[in-house]
């Protein structure tokens, strides 16, 4: 008896009872398809907190002050905290303490409102900063020019805005050398930033950058940073820069204990790899509910395998009658559940791949191939190792005892 | 009982002591209490005997559908008894036809595929399986039916669907068990005339029945009460496939005990 004669009457049997066969392959390319979504939502997610991260480039660190900075300070939180001051930042380029510092630019931030026209508007980030801002936080201009450092020492009132922000103040109008009130102090528009595009819920859009001591000067007063953000040579130096970093502070601010320090430094790379972990286990956890799905649609070939072979006992018992060799009533229906584990678990890969196309709650479901593979793989598995019992069990039945069956 | 003729070939069944029960220790049922019984190439035998007398077991036993307890069942020569589970498959496969009361055909099935099955099974390629189904199928006149699924045929035809899968496989052992049971008299003189054209062409058959009707075709008739053969009748060979029905009937039902 060869192959092609087993699947054809393999696929005569599966087509005896269409619905029941239908019903059977449904919940396999639910288990299928379901392991595909959701390895793919979970890693889509991951992706793209990856790609935003990566965005405000690896190689930047950022050093906090421990107070959480404000307007004025920490000096008058017990007098021990030293202020992060643009000074600090302007000694962390140094070549020869910190070789691998490219560059470190201190940032003060406040909220205010901007009025242009008579019209109010709260820009919720407001930036001061000196030009090298811009490249350590991958800021591109979009339009007009951006300050310059000459700007910072002379002290000019000139504003860099975000895209968001232009389209609140401004509508369609083109807000270049267009003069907008600031904390009602007056600020020359220099130029526009080219959009970044937002992740969840901050629109990194919405903002306006000014030169740092224009900012202290006339907004915010002259206490602490909220930050210095330092860009290392590369993403692979981070660590050298961080500890450079580190030490010129230390030596700056007098801390010889790392108790006293008054500062924190985060590393977009250990953000990075940290945020990964968390994916890892969410991608897991959705993977795990979908292997549920994968194991009930298991399941349910063995029932109806199961149901098969009871309501057929008597039609094995003329098989054998007539003839039929153990093999092939074995092979028979192990074909039978393992053409209804391919078949679902093909319509379930294509489903999945399908339904990967869509965006699932603002997430766009990147398919990882190894858990196509996989899941196929495994709806097979189970298709053999689950038909395999009932079918070994139809198998072993004597002639006469089949036949008697009713 | 009649030993075998000398230059005869072996005989086609050649069953020794052989009994058979159901069931343990007190429960114990004997359905075949010793039976011996020789059949030669050629014979039309019919076995009767009342229901629960052991004629079902006995045919199971001959079809290898079932195994006895003891004693030695001889099939052409070949001792049954050693036969692992595959060797069984092909002896029910090559050398034994079998035909049910309840004509056993598979469910959703068309004729043609039901008498193929067997050369399936036997690994017949397609094109010979085809021409062979169709002679088969021939021979008991339903080639015109040959696509037609088990419930789109009458008793009669479903029967005879059944004898032309039993016969594809040309096996030296045509079994039938009350093969007529559920047929109506029309249908049954069909099935009959099938079975005296099959023993004309020197196959041997072996019917299990209490109908007279179909006893009377047979040229041996044995006679089963309570696991044990009790007479064993031949009639004269010769006058076999002619005018059987005034002859057989009398002898057969007051036959003297063994």
């Amino acid at each position: 008896m060869n192959p092609v004669e087993v699947l054809r009457f393999a696929v005569l049997g599966l087509a005896a009872n269409k619905i029941r066969t239908a019903l059977t392959m449904l919940g396999v390319l639910i288990g299928v398809g379901a392991v595909i979504l959701l390895v793919a939502v979970g890693n889509g997610s991951s992706k793209s907190v990856q790609a935003s991260i990566q965005r405000l480039g690896t190689n930047l660190l950022t050093v906090s002050h421990t107070a959480g900075g404000g307007r004025f300070g920490a000096a008058g939180q017990g007098g021990t905290l030293k202020d992060l001051t643009p000074e600090d930042a302007r000694a962390l380029v140094d070549k020869t303490l910190a070789p691998h510092v490219k560059s470190a630019a201190p940032v003060q931030t406040t909220s205010q409102s901007v009025t242009y026209a008579g019209q109010s508007v709260t820009v919720s980030q407001i930036v001061g900063t000196t030009p090298d801002w811009f490249a350590t936080t991958n800021h591109d201009l979009g339009r007009g020019a951006l300050f310059g450092a000459d700007d910072v020492d002379s002290r000019r009132r000139v504003a860099v805005l975000g895209s968001t922000t232009v389209e609140n103040v401004f509508g369609t109008e083109n807000p270049i050398d267009k003069e907008i009130l600031v904390g009602g102090v007056p600020f020359r528009v220099a130029g526009v930033l080219r959009t970044k595009g937002g992740n969840g819920a901050a629109d990194s859009d919405d903002t306006i950058v000014l030169p740092v001591t224009t900012m202290r000067d006339s907004l915010t007063g002259y206490g602490s940073l909220s930050a210095i953000a330092v860009q290392a040579t590369s993403s692979d130096d981070t660590t050298l820069a961080q500890d450079e970093v580190t030490s010129i502070l230390n030596n700056r601010h007098r801390i010889t204990d790392s108790a006293q320090s008054d500062f924190r430094i985060t590393n977009q790379q250990s953000l990075l790899s940290a945020n990964d972990e968390t994916n890892k286990t969410f991608t897991v956890l959705l993977a795990a509910v979908a292997a549920i799905s994968l194991l009930v649609g298991g399941i349910g070939i063995t029932n109806i395998m199961l149901v098969t072979v009871a309501e057929r006992t008597r039609e094995i018992g003329i098989r054998k009658a007539i003839g039929a060799p153990r093999g092939a009533i074995l092979g028979q229906f192990l074909a039978e559940s393992t053409l209804l584990s391919v078949i679902g678990g093909g319509l379930g890969v294509a489903a999945g791949l399908f339904a990967a196309r869509f965006e699932v709650v603002g997430i766009t479901p990147v398919v990882v191939p190894s858990s196509v593979v996989g899941s196929f793989a495994v709806s097979v598995a189970i298709g053999l190792f689950f038909g395999g019992y009932p079918a070994a069990r139809a198998a072993a039945l004597r002639p006469i005892e089949a036949l008697r069956h009713e | 009982m009649s030993g075998p003729h000398g230059g005869r070939p072996a005989p086609v069944i050649d069953v020794r002591a052989v009994t058979r029960s159901y069931g343990h220790g007190a429960a114990a049922v004997q359905a075949l209490r010793g039976v011996d019984l020789t059949i030669e190439v050629g014979e039309y035998v019919a076995i009767m005997g009342s229901s629960g007398s052991g004629k079902s077991t006995l045919m199971n036993v001959l079809g290898c559908l079932d195994v006895p307890s003891s004693g030695r069942y001889l099939l052409d020569g070949l001792d049954v008894g050693r036969l692992d589970e595959h060797q069984l498959a092909l002896v029910r496969n090559r050398r034994i036809g079998f035909v049910f009361q309840s004509f056993n055909l598979i469910p959703r099935t068309t004729a043609r595929a039901q008498v193929e099955l067997p050369l399936s099974y036997a690994g017949v390629r397609a094109r010979e399986r085809r021409r062979r189904a169709r002679a088969a199928l021939d021979l008991v006149g339903l080639s015109d039916r040959a696509d037609h699924a088990p419930n789109e045929l009458s008793g009669g035809q479903q029967q005879r669907v059944a004898l032309a899968r039993a016969l594809v496989t040309a096996p030296a052992l045509l079994l039938a068990d009350e093969p007529t049971g559920n047929l109506d008299s029309h249908s049954t003189r069909e099935v009959l005339g099938i079975l005296d054209r099959l023993h004309e062409a020197g196959r041997t058959i072996v019917v299990i029945t209490h109908e007279d009707e179909v006893a009377a075709r047979a040229e041996r008739v044995l006679r089963l009460v309570d696991g044990l053969v009790v007479s064993d009748r031949r009639r004269s060979p010769a006058s076999a496939p002619a005018a059987p029905e005034p002859v057989a009937a009398g002898p057969l039902v007051e036959g003297p005990r063994r």
